[in-house]
């Protein structure tokens, strides 16, 4: 078994074969990757040592000490908390061979065309096609929205109808799409904000090898399951300060403005400070909990917490600044490589968090998830269980 | 107006720092076994149907029940050196028992007589034959002390002289031979109470004075209380013999230190509170059918229930980081008793309401307990200071000030 001594050591075999100071970033990478450090809990060869996941952080503050390019994982964050475990668990020999090494290195940027105009929080629902041919490879036609990084990506992962003969969740299919294939249209989706972190993708006649399925024919909802759990598992890993986050942009600002504070804004601050301060040692406890190998069901509610706590302080924030309240920093159309909640202004963080309880679960589908699985209450009645896609009212 | 957390000490130009090394926020195996104890106890002994009949009774609190969980399972010298004759655990161990004893309701003087009064005498000189005696029959549970402050007292008020929401030393004078002359209100357990810990103004400032209930000079007059399961009582000392246990600096020490503690391990108890209301009403919307349906299917409740699981969730770490501050001695300790205070009261009263309306018409009714648990929860938002004192208390130490 692999462990923190042994994790030290191989990570100092590798620094003294490629010093950080003159080796290129990418060969770093390549090599770190090589070397069974990049995910230590991935298999021997696929960039992992078969060692427990919580090691990584050895290797990572062994590395940031000593200077190591990083493979910039804000920017390669689907890849990485998606695609990978996704293909981990589920792709062929040749697929994890193909495509992990330049996901993890960031080479190749990934996107995942999963929500559709028609199905967000039904995600089951979704229509885009994927039709056979006579060589038993995929013609795909559809659309996907709010994919972030498709104007980037290299690789997609696709779920798409293979059988609308059957009941909805069991006529889907799991892909890699090829996002340079001709008929594959990456448009800008303007936000709220001015910005446009995502896109709309049109798949027009998009041909995709059989080689590319992930998962059996049919077994798309499944495969796709592991995906979501993987989004929503992001929380862990680094210590969370007091006032880390937009909390602490709040509270700077009321100590920097004394001329700007009333007694109604000083009591609600101070409501959300000790809400703040509460959800942060939630999330403490669920990474103590994980370090233990004990994750506990915290992890569930805490994006709803976080998507509450950003869109009140926000709020408070906007209130509190008076007449700088009613202006904006930039409404030009921007393309920014992930959000920056604390990098722009308080009308920004406003708006934007509003996208926080849509994103990634609505917090109402995640507030049913809570009830159902974690409470234990009856589920809502289901009308379209049993039915097939083609039959259900659209 | 704020009330000053430290007397003399300047306010902060800097926000605290989280704490370092990192409190531990989960419960240990032996916590665990000590929560197993204490359960199954209250389970045969102070089951919601128990604890009603028995305020139809005359008896203030549970005395074959208190005997158990004091004396037998050791609950009451958990805060006490071994040395002393207590077990020589800490505050996170009777946090554990506090959410246990909140999750039933239990009419038992735990907080008062294991946790604020043992917290008070351990901040005096325990190499003083007296303070040790009387430490020792407290954590033994033999005896039943009781700090003499207002239910309300909030941490703060043992600077000089009174504050709002607390009286400090400002409520009974004590002559140079002890007698002690003076009147609290709405002190918990008073009458339960065998020993009382009387803060006073003495003839050269305040001062700690231990007094014998029963004593002549000592009148407790109990009244009816919104919370029948912590009865409260006013003391009037005529002349009563007090014996010093502390004076000066030491003696606001030690009760601050008590009304920390006390107002830190609350948060266990208000935790298990909230625990009983969510589970309860999560079993009563399963199985209760309108509708042709079982109530907790229909999304409208199910997300109140989602929503209340994850305050819950949150109040636990708040209490647990308060807990274990106090057990630590850590430099964070106003900061998270203040932060769990603040956080855990509401949660437990709106899990209480939430209880008591999602039942329906039985929820208001004397027969089903949610009233006892929504009686608790809102006298607990109450004692040892309002959320809203305790956010006050955060404006200075976290540097928020007030406009």
């Amino acid at each position: 078994m692999t462990d923190a001594a042994d994790l030290r050591r191989r990570t100092a075999e590798l620094l003294a074969a490629h010093p950080a100071a003159d080796t290129g970033p990418l060969d770093f990478l390549r090599a770190r990757f090589d070397a069974g450090l990049a995910w230590v809990h991935f298999p021997e060869g696929l960039g992992g040592l078969d060692a427990p996941r919580a090691l990584q952080a050895v290797v990572d503050e062994e590395l940031a000490a000593a200077g190591a390019p990083d493979n910039d994982p804000r920017r390669i964050g689907i890849g990485l908390g998606m695609a990978a475990p996704t293909i981990l668990r589920y792709g062929t020999e040749e697929q994890k061979r193909r495509f992990l090494r330049p996901l993890w290195t960031g080479e190749e940027v990934w996107c995942q065309l999963f929500s559709e105009p028609g199905a967000g929080s039904d995600l089951a629902a979704l229509a885009t096609r994927a039709v056979r041919d006579a060589a038993g490879n995929w013609v795909v036609d559809g659309q996907k929205v709010w994919t972030s990084s498709a104007h980037q990506a290299r690789w997609a992962i696709l779920i798409a109808r293979t059988d609308p003969g059957l009941p909805k969740h069991r006529g889907i299919t799991y892909f890699v799409c090829d996002m340079t294939d001709p008929g594959v249209e990456v448009r800008p989706l303007r936000q709220i904000t001015g910005e446009a972190e995502f896109n709309e993708v049109f798949l027009t006649g998009v041909a995709i090898p059989d080689a590319h399925r992930v998962g059996e024919v049919g077994e798309g909802w499944r495969v796709a399951q592991t995906t979501l759990m993987n989004e929503r598992v992001a929380i862990g890993g680094a210590r969370i300060p007091r006032e880390g986050g937009m909390i602490g942009v709040a509270a700077e600002n009321w100590r920097a403005r004394p001329e700007l504070r009333t007694h109604d804004l000083h009591q609600r601050l101070l409501k959300l400070w000790v809400d703040a301060e509460a959800a942060r040692l939630t999330g403490e406890r669920l990474r103590q909990q994980l370090s233990q190998g004990q994750p506990g069901p915290e992890g569930s509610g805490m994006k709803l917490a976080f998507a509450r706590l950003a869109q009140e302080i926000s709020g408070w924030e906007v209130e509190f600044l008076a007449e700088g309240g009613l202006t904006y920093d930039d409404w030009t159309l921007r393309r920014p490589e992930g959000v920056d909640f604390t990098g722009r202004e308080a009308g920004y963080r406003y708006l934007r968090a509003k996208g926080n309880s849509i994103e990634g679960g609505t917090s109402e589908v995640l507030l049913n998830i809570v009830a159902e699985r974690v409470l234990g209450l009856p589920p809502e009645p289901r009308t379209d269980k049993d039915v097939a896609w083609k039959d259900l009212p659209r | 107006m704020t009330a000053p957390m430290t007397g003399g000490t300047p306010r902060r130009s800097a926000p605290a720092p989280a704490p370092d090394p990192e409190p531990d926020l989960l419960y240990s195996d032996h916590e665990e076994a000590l929560r197993d104890a204490v359960r199954s106890l209250l389970a045969d002994r102070s089951d919601p149907a128990t604890v009603l009949a028995r305020l139809e009774s005359d008896a203030p609190y549970d005395a074959r029940l208190w005997r158990s969980l004091a004396t037998d399972i050791g609950g009451a010298g958990l805060l006490v050196p071994e040395k002393l004759g207590g077990q020589g655990a800490s505050a996170r161990e009777a946090a554990v028992v506090l959410e246990e004893l909140g999750r039933c309701v239990a009419p038992v003087p735990y907080l008062t007589s294991a946790v604020v009064a043992v917290a008070a005498l351990l901040g005096c000189d325990v190499a003083e034959p007296e303070v040790a005696a009387l430490l020792g029959a407290l954590a033994g549970g033999g005896t039943v002390g009781v700090l003499a402050l207002p239910l309300a007292t909030a941490p703060g008020a043992a600077a000089d002289g009174p504050v709002a929401g607390g009286t400090g030393f400002g409520s009974v004078r004590a002559a140079g031979d002890g007698a002690l002359v003076g009147r609290v209100t709405s002190v918990a357990d008073a009458a339960a109470a065998e020993t009382l810990l009387v803060p006073a103004q003495g003839p050269d400032g305040p001062a700690l004075y231990a007094v014998d209930a029963a004593a002549d000079g000592v009148r407790t007059d109990p009244f009816i209380p919104l919370d029948l399961t912590r009865p409260l009582g006013h003391l009037t000392f005529d002349g009563a013999p007090g014996r010093l246990l502390a004076t000066g600096g030491r003696a606001r020490a030690a009760v601050e230190r008590a009304l920390l503690t006390g107002a830190g391990l609350l948060a266990s108890e208000q935790l298990g509170v909230a625990e009983w209301c969510l589970a309860e009403t999560v079993r009563h919307t399963s199985e209760r059918t309108q509708f042709g349906r079982p109530v907790g299917s229909f999304q409208a409740l199910k997300h109140r229930m989602a929503a209340l699981w994850l305050d819950v969730a949150s109040a636990r770490a708040a209490a647990r980081n308060a807990a274990d501050a106090l057990a630590t001695e850590s430099p964070d300790t106003a900061v998270a008793v203040a932060v769990a205070q603040a956080y855990c009261a509401p949660v437990a009263v709106r899990a209480a309401e939430e209880c008591l309306q999602l039942h329906g018409g039985i929820g208001m009714t004397w027969e089903h307990p949610a009233h006892l648990f929504l009686k608790r929860a809102k006298s607990d938002e109450l004692a040892l200071g309002t959320p809203g004192r305790h956010r006050e208390a955060l404006a200075d130490l976290v540097a928020l000030a007030a406009p």
